[in-house]
């Protein structure tokens, strides 16, 4: 390997009167990076001059990065006077060819009028897909049903473990610190009114009713939500996908219905796990900021609080749970084979199923209002 | 440089190449060297460590023993900036091509030339253009997606990216398995063509005995984990060793193929 030599430019008056621009020295990308700058401008200069003659054959080396600049100062046409050594003929041939398109972009500029159409019906596409998904889930239960022995349970149970036991350790923690905060902000308005012990009317209704599943079900769109997503989609981009439907195995009967009714059995059970650790930090600050104990907490606990609160928000987990799977899902069955719509898919599906979740809740406060509140 | 004056005309050295993966010896103690201009083909069974040889010649993996020197830099000692001009001086085509799945065909090609952050637009456009004639992709297919493009052409175009910097050297991994007989003829010869055109010194990986003859200077089988037999496919075949000859049977009841005569 030898140190390159610097490319020179010079222009020389040889016979018949023409000025020839002689080029020297190593003309490749390694050579010219440094020297860049100068070059262009040498180059600008002489490519406003007419009848110029150029003399390529002196050089050590040509490389096509160097063929296109200089066909850039060329204007994009061979000048009439142009001499190369044989091997560097095919560069210029080659660039000549070079059709005068732009650069192909991929984003067609629309109107927004047209943009808004476009999004409403890719909404109305994704309500649709949903709801035949769904559709599709409910005769897979059924088939699962039928012949209970052709059910796909090791990909259940493998998905119930992922989505619901290895879970367990940050819906506690979360949990746990929710309760504890909630109940030390609580404590405060309480004791100016010396309501000490409806800490415990307080944090019960809104951790079994409310916070219970909302943290469960955010989280668990967050893990296993974006998982699931992404699991389906690399099986896109590998053709697994393509090769469970040559095989005849239904992709819903196989993919689809063991991880969105393990999450729908799951995320009840998780709601379970958060409420008893939300409730258990929130005793923990109540006794510290406000004398109630822990038997008394659990004592007035029944009476403060319907039992129907608690099945209340078993019910939102069964429902969160299925939201989410099936959201992940189908976003996941509509990964293009493509790197960036995999990550596009995965986000959406996250925060599509973090909006449902809430929406399904809003939907829940409205309907329920009369259950299980004093 | 005293290495340089020693290693003028060996592009690749491979000294005592050793692998080890999870407790298994892939390579023991692997020797060869590829002269500039030459085309070196690396063959052996499924599962012999080809591609595991070829990713510890680019660097991708580190080998247990031994040294690996690319146009007379051992990869693994040189300076970061020594490596990344190494770098630019080689191609990669990669088995399954390798294409970023999100970047249309004109950006794939561009990406090598946008990296080195030099050159503005319009001469990247020429040059990508000027690339995908080179490999004989028509200007239409330069906006579509990898995932829009036959097998054919995904391993044209991802040999037009590893082009991009007129490499000298050219690493190509399996170049023409999943292509049909006709599409697989066609990219022998645009090898050939770029060989001649671009003076490319190429390490070859391969199953496909009819590439092997058509395109290879010299032969490396690889079998055992060491080098059974190196030299032209004449002599690799005169091997008496059983794998050589498993090999070469396989090609007896075909027919012959014109483009073995012309090696």
């Amino acid at each position: 390997m030898r140190e390159p030599i610097p490319p020179t430019l010079e222009v020389v008056a040889r016979a018949e009167g023409a000025r020839w621009v002689v080029l020297d020295g190593d003309w490749r990308v390694e050579a010219l990076c440094s020297r860049l700058p100068a070059i262009e401008r040498q180059l600008a200069h002489l490519g406003e001059h007419q009848g110029l003659w150029w003399d390529l054959e002196r050089v050590t080396a040509l490389d096509s990065v160097a063929a296109a600049l200089l066909w850039k100062y060329w204007r994009g046409a061979r000048p009439p006077g142009l001499t190369v050594q044989p091997e560097h003929e095919a560069f210029f041939e080659r660039l000549g060819r070079v059709p005068l398109v732009e650069a192909p972009s991929r984003r067609p500029a629309t109107e927004v009028l047209v943009q808004l159409g476009q999004r409403a019906l890719d909404f109305l596409g994704h309500l649709l897909r949903v709801l035949e998904l769904f559709g599709q889930l409910v005769f897979d239960v059924l088939r699962a049903l039928r012949r209970p022995s052709w059910a796909p349970c090791q990909d259940f149970s493998a998905a119930l473990y992922r989505s619901g036991t290895t879970a367990l350790p940050i819906t506690a923690l979360v949990g746990f610190l929710i309760g504890v905060v909630l109940s030390y902000l609580s404590a405060q308005q309480l004791r100016t009114f010396g309501a000490n012990i409806f800490i415990v009317d307080l944090l019960g209704i809104s951790i079994l009713r409310e916070l219970g599943p909302l943290l469960a079900a955010i989280l668990v769109a967050g893990r296993s939500g974006s998982s699931i997503t992404a699991q389906i989609g690399v099986m896109r981009l590998t053709q697994e996908l393509d090769a469970l439907a040559a095989m005849g195995i239904s992709r819903t009967f196989r993919l689809v219905l063991p991880r969105v009714i393990a999450l729908a059995v799951a995320l009840p059970l998780l709601v379970l796990w958060t409420d008893a650790l939300a409730l258990a930090g929130g005793i923990l600050a109540a006794q510290q900021e406000l004398g109630v104990g822990f038997r008394l907490f659990l004592d007035k606990l029944p009476d403060a609080v319907p039992i129907s609160n608690l099945w209340l928000g078993l019910v939102k987990g069964v429902v969160f749970g299925g939201l989410i799977g099936l959201v992940a899902c189908h976003f996941g069955l509509r990964v293009e084979p493509n790197t960036r719509s995999l990550g596009a898919g995965t986000t959406r599906s996250v925060v599509v199923a973090i909006t449902l979740v809430i929406v399904a809740d809003a939907i829940f406060a409205i309907v329920t209002s009369r259950v299980g509140l004093p | 440089m005293s290495t340089a004056t020693q290693t003028r005309d060996a592009v690749v050295e491979v000294e005592g190449l050793t692998t080890r993966l999870g407790g298994r010896v892939v390579h023991d103690h692997i020797e060869f060297s590829v002269a500039r201009g030459e085309t070196f083909s690396i063959i052996g069974g499924s599962g012999s460590g080809k591609t595991t040889l070829l990713r510890t010649l680019i660097g991708l993996r580190s080998p247990s023993e031994g040294r690996v020197r690319i146009l007379g830099h051992d990869l693994l000692t040189a300076t970061r900036g020594t490596q990344q001009d190494i770098r630019r001086r080689w191609g990669v085509l990669f088995q399954g091509g390798a294409l970023f799945s999100a970047l249309s065909l004109f950006d794939n090609v561009a990406v090598p030339l946008r990296e080195l952050h030099l050159l503005d637009e319009g001469v990247i456009r020429d040059l990508v253009m000027s690339k995908l004639d080179l490999v004989g992709l028509a200007a239409d297919d330069a906006a579509k997606l990898p995932s829009e493009l036959s097998g054919g052409m995904v391993k044209r175009a991802a040999l037009a990216r590893s082009l991009a910097l007129d490499p000298e050297l050219l690493f190509l991994d399996e170049p023409t398995s999943g292509l049909d007989p006709v599409a697989a003829a066609g990219f022998q010869a645009l090898v050939r063509q770029l060989r001649r055109e671009l003076s490319l010194t190429v390490v070859m990986v391969t199953h496909d005995l009819d590439t092997l003859a058509a395109l290879s200077d010299r032969v490396a089988a690889l079998a055992e984990g060491r080098l059974i037999a190196v030299g032209t496919l004449a002599e690799v075949r005169q091997s008496d060793h059983p794998f050589i000859h498993e090999y070469f049977a396989s090609e007896r009841g075909r027919l012959p193929s014109p483009t073995a005569s012309e090696a």
